[in-house]
């Protein structure tokens, strides 16, 4: 029963970390979008500094032009290539170097960089890990481009070899790329979240107003309450609206017109929830409406 | 009486509301820390730190245990991790870390890959045999292995006088620093991709370093069959023993990782590959020093000293000062 509980579907994505103190941190591996998701930001930011820091430089050595001096320009010319050469293959590793091990894409996607072993991540695995873009992102990128003087069979055929690497986390369960496996690393979700409101203490006021029975309340299990969870934090009337009349229905609820959707649900979690929690704290616990608790015995 | 009351039921919804403010509190120190420098905590901070995240620890561990609240949950854990990997990610300082860089890590990373920098010199010396005796044979062989561009006034064509030319003259289109510059991202680029291409089993980074051999060969034919074998060697070497064995350990540092790959031995071949990348990353960025000083003699040195005996003498002294650096027992390490 419990393998068919949707409540367990992420655990596949789930890897062990355990604290010093002994508590399980259980790190969710970053998706393949986030991953993409986060590399094109990367990718586009890249090529915007590229451009913003060019036409500085150009202008820059446009002004010395101007002054009739030629070793500006060589200088501009020294500044140009340094700086695109640091740019390619630094930007990655000067930012997962950092305290946050993310680059700014993948800090927007709530991602960040860890030593697979749980250690520290240091300097030698970032810059093993991010040097191996050169055949994963930059080889791929100059086939695409044509190359010199590479015709178009073996374009396509090194397209193919390429596509390999691009798409190795694809093919394995923990979604290394080359890089994360000679680094020792995997990405994963850790997002900075804000602590959401108490939805069990939010109802406490109008609470009064609804009395549910023990019956009332073993209608459902723990999953539903999760499913219930989602449906309150994310404020849709229009889904309130729905989930309060299957919850009337199921339990036989005496309702009235003017009873609000939001009071009687929210009502109804903090109740169901302090219940299933009583029964947590006794180690009974009710995984969803199909547990009877009598089967697994 | 009823505060007792409260205080025996137990219930998330206080627990909750006791602990908070703490979890507030590391929140914003973490905040701070993250952001810039550990600097922007002060003592108290500093020591407050490590308590408040092993109070949010078992609060997680507590929350996990009764309450059903998954946000609740999915906060904690992410505070916690937040605050782990801050507690136990230990980072000396930048300094500090350059230090025993240049003092134990590069020169210990490069002895470990001195097996595969042998192989690596063995395939760019066939790689230059082998091309020497095409070119040798047969100068058409000449534009099949060197493109173009890189060819330049130099071709089986070109005249004794023509040859010598480009060995003194720097050809004045290029400004010194711009073509230094080049010079040093290009073969930079070069080498990581050496690197790189490791991974697939240290296939491609052998082709890679044939190549270059064949590279040098076919120069080596060209400019010896015109009687300027001596003149070529002084203007090859003086940056080259720089830049081309820094191009070797590059190849190394490939090479090592496919033959970790393919040949884990008593390791798990995850855990194999991790060691190498690791190994091979510390000799990389020794690797792109040595191609900064490289690219400088390249693009100064050897255009501004033309004198062949001076031009031999500094690329002695640069061999001898990288194989001391690298593979002299330090008295230290007996020690350890």
């Amino acid at each position: 029963m419990a393998s068919a509980s949707p409540v367990y579907s992420t655990l596949h994505e789930e890897r062990t970390l355990i604290t010093p103190e002994g508590v399980d941190l259980r790190l969710k591996l970053a998706t393949a979008g986030q991953r993409a998701g986060a590399f094109l930001l990367d990718f586009m930011l890249l090529i915007v500094i590229l451009v913003i820091f060019s036409i500085v430089v150009v202008s820059a050595g446009l002004g010395t032009l101007g002054a009739g001096s030629v070793d500006g320009i060589e200088i501009v010319a020294v500044i140009w290539l340094l700086g695109f050469f640091l740019l390619r293959n630094f930007y990655f590793i000067a930012f997962e170097i950092g305290r946050r091990s993310a680059t700014l894409g993948k800090r927007i996607m709530g991602l960040r960089v860890v030593a697979r072993d749980g250690g520290r991540l240091t300097a030698d695995a970032v810059i093993a890990r991010n040097m191996m873009r050169e055949i994963e992102v930059f080889l791929p990128l100059s086939f695409l481009s044509g190359g010199e003087g590479v015709d178009g069979a073996i374009a396509l055929i090194g397209l193919v070899w390429a596509g390999i690497f691009l798409f190795f986390p694809l093919f394995n369960k923990d979604r290394l790329r080359a890089g994360d496996i000679i680094a020792g690393t995997w990405v994963v979700h850790a997002p900075r979240r804000k602590l959401a409101i108490d939805l069990a203490s939010e109802s406490g006021e109008g609470a009064s107003a609804f009395t549910f029975t023990d019956e009332q309340l073993d209608a459902y299990g723990e999953y539903e309450l999760q499913t219930l969870e989602n449906v309150l934090r994310s404020g849709n009337a229009e889904t309130e609206e729905n989930v309060a009349a299957t919850i009337r229905g199921k339990i036989g609820w005496d309702w009235s017109e003017a009873e609000d959707d939001r009071a009687f649900l929210s009502a109804y979690y903090a109740a169901l929830s302090t219940r299933l929690e009583r029964r947590m704290l006794f180690g009974n616990r009710r995984l969803d409406k199909f547990d009877t608790g009598e089967e697994q015995g | 009486m009823e505060s007792l009351a409260n205080q025996a039921v137990f219930s998330s919804s206080t627990f909750r509301a006791e602990r908070e403010a703490d979890w507030a509190r590391l929140e914003e120190l973490l905040h701070r820390a993250e952001g810039g420098s550990v600097k922007r905590l002060s003592d108290e901070d500093l020591l407050e730190l490590p308590i408040l995240y092993r109070s949010a620890l078992s609060a997680l561990s507590v929350a996990r245990a009764t309450s059903l609240d998954m946000a609740l949950i999915a906060y904690l854990e992410g505070l916690c991790t937040r605050a782990y990997f801050f507690v136990y990610g230990v980072r000396t300082s930048f300094g500090q870390r350059a230090m025993s860089f240049f003092a134990e890590d590069w020169p210990t990373a490069i002895r470990t890959l001195w097996r595969e920098t042998l192989i690596a010199i063995a395939l760019m010396l066939a790689g230059t045999l082998a091309a020497y005796l095409l070119v040798s044979n047969d100068p058409n062989w000449f534009s099949a292995i060197i493109p173009a561009e890189l060819a330049g006034d130099r071709g089986p064509d070109a005249t004794t006088e023509a040859l010598r030319a480009t060995l003194y003259d720097d050809g004045g289109e290029s400004p010194l620093g711009v073509f230094a510059t080049y010079l040093f991202t290009h073969n930079s680029q070069v080498s990581i991709f050496a690197f790189a291409l490791g991974f697939a089993f240290g296939v491609p980074t052998a082709l890679l370093m044939v190549y270059n051999g064949a590279i040098l060969g076919a120069m080596i034919a060209l400019f010896t069959g015109n009687g300027l074998g001596f003149e070529l060697g002084g203007w090859l070497l003086i940056h080259g023993s720089t830049e081309l064995f820094a191009i070797t350990l590059a190849g190394a540092a490939g090479l090592h990782i496919g033959t970790k790959v393919m040949f884990p031995g008593m390791e798990t071949r995850l855990a194999a590959a991790r060691n190498a990348g690791r190994t091979a990353a510390t000799a990389m960025i020794g690797v792109i020093l040595m191609l900064v000083f490289a690219g400088l003699l390249e693009g100064f040195g050897r255009q501004l000293i033309t004198d062949d005996w001076t031009r031999y003498a500094i690329a002695a002294l640069m061999i001898t000062v990288w194989c001391t650096y690298f593979y002299i027992p330090r008295l230290g390490n007996g020690q350890r």
